[in-house]
Formats: C-alpha cells, sequence, structure tokens
C-alpha cells in the first residue's frame, strides 16, 4: 500500500530549459543504474527476505526511490518545457521528440529502454543485498558524471541531493547485510540459503538462531 | 518567499529529518535518542502538514476533508515548480 503527497521530496525548480541535459539526466529516470530500476528492484526483492526488519530497509529505501524517480522526472519535464521547435532540433532532441514529444519516457541516455534485466531478484538475501549495495554506488557514479556536465545551479543543487542519498542507501544496505549475516553461520554464510533452504540445525536445535 | 512556499518548504525539512530517522532506526531499532527525534520531528510535520493543507490545499487524501468541494484534483503538482 502506497500514500501519495502532493510536494517532491527535494525542490526542483528550473528556470531555463536544456533539451541536451534532459538527454543525459533522464538516464537516472529508466537508464541502466536508474531510480526506476531502483526502486522496482529493491520492492521486488522484499518478498522473499524471510527477516522483517531487512524487509523493513528494502521497503522504506525502495519507497525513497520512487520519490527520487518524481524528482528526476521533474528536472527531464522542466528542462524541456517551452523549447521551440528550433531548439529541439538544435540539441539533438528530435530523435526523443520524434517518439515521446516532450513526455516523460523511461530511457537510458543513449536512447534504450527501460528493461527489468537492468536488475535482480535472485531470491538470496546476501546475493540481493550485495547487488544493492553495487546499485547505489553505480548511481553515485552516475551522478557524478551529470554533475560534470551540469552547469546551471537550478540543476546542480537536486542532482547533488539525489547523489548524496546514494551515499546514505549504500550505508544502510551494509548495515542490512551484516543484519542478515548476523543470523548466519559465522563460519560459512553460504552454508544454506535463508530464503529458500531449511537450516539443519532446527533439526537438533529449535533455538539455533537462524530465525526459521 | 511567499508563506506558501515557507511552509512547504519547513515540511520538506522536517520530512528529510524523518526520512533519515527511518532508515537508521530500520538498523538501529534500540537507538532511544533517535528514537526521540522521531517521536518529535514527527509531531511537528503532522501539525505543519495539518496547517498547509488547511490554509492552502491538501498535501495527501487524508486532509482533503471539506465543507465545499473537492479541492485536490486543483491543487498545484508538484514537478511544475515555482517558475510554471
Amino acid at each position: 500500500m502506497w500514500s501519495y503527497e502532493k510536494r517532491l521530496q527535494f525542490p526542483v525548480n528550473i528556470k531555463e530549459p536544456n533539451a541536451k541535459l534532459a538527454q543525459a539526466i533522464i538516464s537516472q529516470y529508466g537508464g541502466p543504474d536508474g531510480e526506476m530500476g531502483a526502486s522496482m528492484r529493491y520492492l521486488s526483492q522484499r518478498y522473499s527476505i524471510p527477516y522483517r526488519e531487512v524487509a523493513g530497509v528494502l521497503t522504506d529505501i525502495g519507497t525513497e526511490e520512487l520519490a527520487h524517480l518524481e524528482m528526476v522526472a521533474s528536472i527531464v519535464h522542466q528542462l524541456t518545457r517551452n523549447l521551440s521547435m528550433e531548439e529541439i532540433e538544435k540539441s539533438g532532441f528530435a530523435n526523443y521528440y520524434v517518439d515521446h514529444t516532450i513526455g516523460v519516457w523511461p530511457q537510458a541516455a543513449g536512447g534504450v529502454p527501460f528493461n527489468a534485466c537492468e536488475f535482480q531478484v535472485k531470491g538470496d538475501p546476501i546475493t540481493d543485498l550485495m547487488e544493492d549495495m553495487a546499485a547505489e554506488q553505480k548511481a553515485r557514479a552516475t551522478y557524478d558524471n551529470i554533475l560534470r556536465l551540469v552547469k546551471d545551479p537550478d540543476v546542480c543543487e537536486p542532482i547533488k541531493f539525489l547523489r548524496m542519498r546514494e551515499v546514505v542507501h549504500f550505508q544502510r544496505f551494509g548495515e542490512a547485510l551484516r543484519m542478515v549475516q548476523d543470523r548466519l553461520d559465522s563460519r560459512n554464510f553460504y552454508a544454506f540459503n535463508p530464503a529458500f533452504d531449511k537450516c539443519e540445525s532446527c533439526d537438533d536445535k529449535p533455538d539455533c538462531g537462524c530465525d526459521k | 518567499m511567499g508563506d506558501r512556499e515557507q511552509l512547504l518548504r519547513d515540511i520538506g525539512i522536517a520530512d528529510f529529518v524523518l526520512t533519515e530517522l527511518v532508515l537508521y532506526l530500520d538498523t538501529h531499532p534500540h537507538d532511544c535518542k533517535a528514537m526521540e527525534y522521531f517521536n518529535h520531528y514527527n509531531r511537528i510535520k503532522l501539525q505543519m502538514e495539518k496547517e498547509f493543507s488547511q490554509k492552502y490545499y491538501p498535501l495527501n487524501t487524508r486532509y482533503a476533508e471539506s465543507g465545499k468541494e473537492w479541492r485536490w484534483g486543483a491543487a498545484p503538482l508538484p514537478w511544475e515548480g515555482a517558475c510554471a
């Protein structure tokens, strides 16, 4: 269940359109390390996680990613509104325009459409959380790349905010991974998949600590 | 900045503190100090949201109760920005 709030997580008020920049930033909407992949990754991975607290981290970060998705869309929308036909032709925006006019559609900077293959749900908590940590770093690096292209402070500030959140999420996923590992056998974290296998120790000791 | 923009900004600030605290508390559920901060900012945010929705427009349908017409649909959209 979700509930919509009619405001952005961080203000986006862009005065100058810039179609060239919009084409780069749209990658964080529907590109390989974008917010659509991020939100769908965490919100889809939740179901097989056998620990409530860890599923809670995935839910809350996944929910925040939806707010980021809306911020990125707002940046793209404000960078492309009030464009003249001349600007569209000059800025290389014509290829996007012919299919979507100035609507916001999930694609990478290079034009590749969003695809669920950009993320994985392995159904193994260690594997999934390792992917989540890597995903936060990839998104952070993408925002760093975007920041090198941005001169307008109206665009810079929300992008800096989004970049900072990637760093915080990376930290929280690291802690979530530790919460998973604390429940497993430190001599061999990979002895079994707590999201699938039955822990063998449970048979002799119901309090073996595996949470199953 | 007008009163409406200022209040919306303040709600955003309180909400950001809460977002940070939620994620922190998710992995540090026994930190009493953080829990106190959460309670404090949550009260402030709820109060400000209620005030904003009464004075200007509902930020969520839970604040859309009205003696007159339905105001939710006519409220400004977040992606419009201040320069719309």
